[in-house]
């Protein structure tokens, strides 16, 4: 006999509960975790290098990179000071949580206080996809141009902190500030922006403030 | 770079789908009813094609996806007009406000599954 029944479940809910359940392990360990996302060549790794340079003289940092290919990035946020790990993601468009899952087991979480992910660069797919970190880091970048939140709106709405990378590049680079500032407070009034520049390093103490105010001492 | 996207979420869609068929003992799963939002980012067709591979040799084979799409909705808070996004931005189209709530277009869920037991 066909019989129609209700489901009404999230698409993605085992995803959702493994993603709790590596939150839970990065609490235990007292560790902060960030999920870093971008379109390619946003200035993710970057933005990483940056910050573990400033940052490791007085906090131990893990990363945790999904790169398609290689393990540049992995290598430059070692070579900046932090304690990385490259997953293979065997050409995946995001992280999941199963990925970040045997990332965390090759990790000593108990001699870490950061942990910096780096998802893959795709302004679409990563949003969907829990990981169990505390903050999803967004970032954009001015040569990107400024209709990106208005085009991709599902990442700008899962964000809790957006980095707007790549200022330096101002007055080269036809952007309109207000436009791109209407899309994010369409999508996400309540968002920690960032406005700065990895290469000359202008604004860039603002976020590491914020970082180091989230640190469990 | 979509297309595995598209492959762990119809992982997903088989998984809830046979859980739920097995709590109620059925031996066939004949539809699927699926709920995706405008801005969750999935294609039909990757999953539908997915789909026919890895339903193969579970009840679930041959079952036929339905796909309910909804299209974006946004609440202006300032003028209460409820409007679809044109493709050029989100704002209001009528009093150009940023200040918006979603109504809809998020949805990304399994409703409903018809069986035969
Ligand atoms: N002008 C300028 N260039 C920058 C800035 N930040 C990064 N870049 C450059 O942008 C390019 C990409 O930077 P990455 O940090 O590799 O970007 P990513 O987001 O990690 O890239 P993928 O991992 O490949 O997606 C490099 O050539 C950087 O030197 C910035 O603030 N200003
Ligand atoms: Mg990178
Ligand atoms: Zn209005």
């Amino acid at each position: 006999m066909p019989q129609n029944i209700p489901v009404v479940e999230k698409i993605l809910s085992a995803n959702d509960k493994l993603a709790q359940e590596n939150l839970a392990r990065i609490d235990a360990a007292g560790i902060f975790a960030i999920n870093i996302m971008a379109s390619p060549g946003a200035g993710k790794t970057s933005l990483i290098e940056r910050t573990v340079r400033a940052l490791s003289p007085k906090y131990r940092i893990g990363m945790i990179n999904g790169d398609i290919a290689t393990s540049l990035d992995a290598d430059r946020a070692a070579a900046a000071g932090a304690v990385a790990v490259q997953i293979n993601t065997g050409g995946n468009c995001h992280l999941d949580a199963v990925q970040l899952q045997s990332a965390l087991d090759q990790l000593d979480l108990s001699s870490l206080d950061l942990l910096i992910v780096e998802n893959i660069g795709n302004l679409i797919c990563p949003a969907e996809f829990k990981l169990g970190t505390h903050k999803n880091v967004i970032v954009a970048s001015i040569p990107e141009g400024d209709d990106k939140p208005h085009k991709y709106p599902s990442m700008y709405r899962g964000a809790d902190v957006l980095i707007l990378n790549k200022i330096d590049l101002l007055p080269y680079v036809p952007f309109r500030m207000e436009f791109f500032s209407q899309g994010v407070a369409a999508l996400n009034p309540g968002v920690t922006q960032f406005n700065l520049s990895c290469t000359t390093g202008e604004g860039l103490d603002a976020w590491l403030g914020w970082i180091d105010g989230q640190i469990k001492k | 770079m979509i297309a595995m996207h598209e492959l762990a979420v119809t992982e997903s869609i088989l998984e809830i789908a046979l859980r739920h068929a097995a709590a109620q003992n059925a031996t066939r799963i004949t539809d699927l009813y699926l709920v995706i939002g405008q801005w969750s980012s999935i294609v039909d067709d990757s999953v539908q094609f997915y789909w026919d591979t890895l339903s193969d040799g579970t009840i679930a084979k041959g079952a036929t996806l339905h796909f309910e799409r909804i299209p974006t909705e946004l609440l202006c808070l300032d003028c209460g007009k409820t409007y679809q996004p044109d493709s050029r931005d989100l704002l209001c189209p009528d009093c150009h406000s940023t200040r918006l709530k979603v109504l809809k277009g998020e949805e990304f869920r399994l409703d409903s599954i018809e069986i035969e037991t």
